[in-house]
């Protein structure tokens, strides 16, 4: 497969046309070719024959010429390229700022446009979300755990980008969706901190501490962010607030809740139907099919409520 | 072809051959895995028959026997054969998108290859397994697979590095060492009946 050329200093639909044409020509050029081969030697006969072919081509030309040129824009990864374009030193001293807040709010603080230290700092979010179920000794299959704790991680990232990203467009702020991301990309690195340590230490007075100072500084730094980017108290207040709670509440769900949820899908999964978020004990006595309930409910819900009601 | 007409009564002339050059290169890319230095055979002549085999033969080994245990400790084949080909496939796009001027196959075929000491490290891991369980079993285990772990990483910096501009191998390499964590972390917490 041939290394793809350097777009740096184009942009990309440039690029994609120049291939675009560059290939045409080449096909034009091959198709021509046969189509004289052909013609010299069917004679009249061949004819009809290679009118009908020519329009065949034609149309199967422009077909294929629309889809790879759509192609060559969408699937082209070079889009991607500028958001990567980093180096070691400036990650290292991005991801030491996402812990301190700066109080200048007068004027529009700088945000880094980037996406290699937000994905980064997702991916080690979920290899420490797996380290933690294996100190915490649940014995799951390994399996669903990852498709849940990368889905617990990206859907974090992108869904509350995408919510406070809204939430901006309604309260006039001055961000874009890529800055976003990166910011709340690089708030994970807290996050990260307070689970790699509390899950080695399990102390829960040691986790409140860290909750509130690592979490509370890199809550309080995207806060500050998104207040200098704000006009208005209001405004500022319920972008703010959506964005605080929803930060420090995910390090809070990270830490107690991630075991229980887990347990709880698989429990769904193959034993005893217990909805993962009640909190009912293991060990519950079967459902009687004649306590009001006809036998065919197979509801998980209506039956731990059934449980519920059967055990007052 | 030719040697098929030749000797029509012989039906294992032609393909063999091809088969045991096929053979014979997968070999020699393992030793290469096994002892890395800068090379570019790896590079050069990429072919995901290895990596294949290698997905294949850990997959089957973190499969446990019974479905319809509530302690299952193993995951599905398909969700370990998922994970690694698209983790490899995530680092060769990062690889990419940071400047490197490696194909897209060529990374995945390194990325492959080098999990050959995991293979290795889930082999002995399954061996000891067989022993009575206990801290020391554990320790045993924890060792061999961080030394697998640590000789995966360094094998595919060793290939992998070369193709990056210098001053941003770290930020190529990080991706691949979380990757590695990954896999040893399944290998280390799998436990069979």
């Amino acid at each position: 497969m041939e290394n793809m050329d350097d777009t740096s200093g184009s942009s990309f639909e440039d690029m994609g046309e120049l291939h675009q044409r560059l290939r045409e020509e080449e096909v034009d050029a091959d198709a021509a070719a046969a189509e004289e081969e052909d013609g010299e030697f069917l004679g009249m006969k061949g004819f009809k024959g290679q009118l009908s072919r020519q329009v065949a081509d034609q149309m199967w030309q422009a077909g294929k010429r629309q889809a790879s040129r759509a192609f060559s824009l969408y699937a082209n990864i070079d889009i991607l390229r500028p958001y990567f374009d980093v180096e070691p030193a400036q990650v290292r001293s991005r991801l030491l700022e996402s812990m301190i807040p700066i109080k200048m709010v007068n004027f529009p603080q700088k945000i880094a446009g980037e996406l290699y230290g937000p994905l980064m700092l997702v991916f080690t979010l979920v290899a420490i979300l797996l380290h933690g179920m294996k100190t915490s000794d649940t014995i799951i299959r390994e399996g669903t755990l990852m498709g849940t704790a990368i889905g617990t991680c990206f859907g974090y990232w992108l869904g509350v980008s995408s919510f406070i990203y809204f939430l901006a467009y309604l309260c006039n702020a001055q961000i874009t969706m890529l800055q976003m991301l990166a910011l709340l990309g690089y708030g994970l690195f807290g996050h990260c901190i307070v689970l790699f340590i509390t899950y080695n230490i399990h102390l829960h007075a040691l986790f409140y501490l860290f909750w509130l100072l690592v979490g509370g500084l890199s809550t309080l730094r995207m806060v500050a962010v998104l207040v200098s980017r704000t006009v208005g108290p209001t405004q500022r207040l319920l972008l703010c607030g959506t964005l605080a709670a929803l930060h420090m509440l995910f390090l809070l769900y990270l830490h107690f809740a991630y075991h229980k949820v887990v347990e709880g899908i698989l429990d769904t999964l193959e034993g005893p139907n217990i909805p993962p978020i009640q909190r009912v004990p293991r060990d519950i006595p079967a459902v009687v099919p004649a306590a009001r309930l006809p036998a065919t409910v197979l509801n998980a819900t209506a039956k731990a409520v059934a449980v519920t009601l059967q055990s007052h | 072809m030719a040697e098929a007409a030749e000797s029509p009564g012989d039906p294992g002339t032609a393909s063999p051959r091809p088969l045991m050059r096929d053979l014979k290169a997968v070999g020699k890319k393992f030793m290469h895995v096994l002892y890395p230095r800068r090379s570019n055979t790896l590079l050069r002549d990429w072919d995901l028959w290895g990596p294949l085999i290698l997905c294949v033969t850990l997959a089957l080994m973190l499969q446990k026997g019974s479905v319809d245990n509530e302690k299952d400790g193993g995951p599905q084949f398909a969700e370990v054969f998922v994970i690694v080909w698209f983790g490899a496939v995530t680092i060769t796009l990062n690889s990419k998108l940071l400047g490197g001027n490696i194909s897209f196959f060529q990374s995945l075929c390194v990325l492959g290859y080098c999990i050959l000491p995991l293979t290795v490290a889930m082999l002995i891991c399954r061996l000891v397994l067989l022993a009575e369980a206990g801290p020391v079993n554990f320790m045993v285990r924890l060792f061999v697979v961080i030394v697998m772990f640590a000789w995966s990483v360094v094998a595919s910096t060793a290939f992998l590095a070369d193709s990056q501009p210098p001053n941003r191998k770290v930020l190529a390499v990080y991706p691949v060492f979380l990757f590695y964590f990954i896999i040893s972390w399944m290998i280390l917490t799998f436990t069979p009946e």
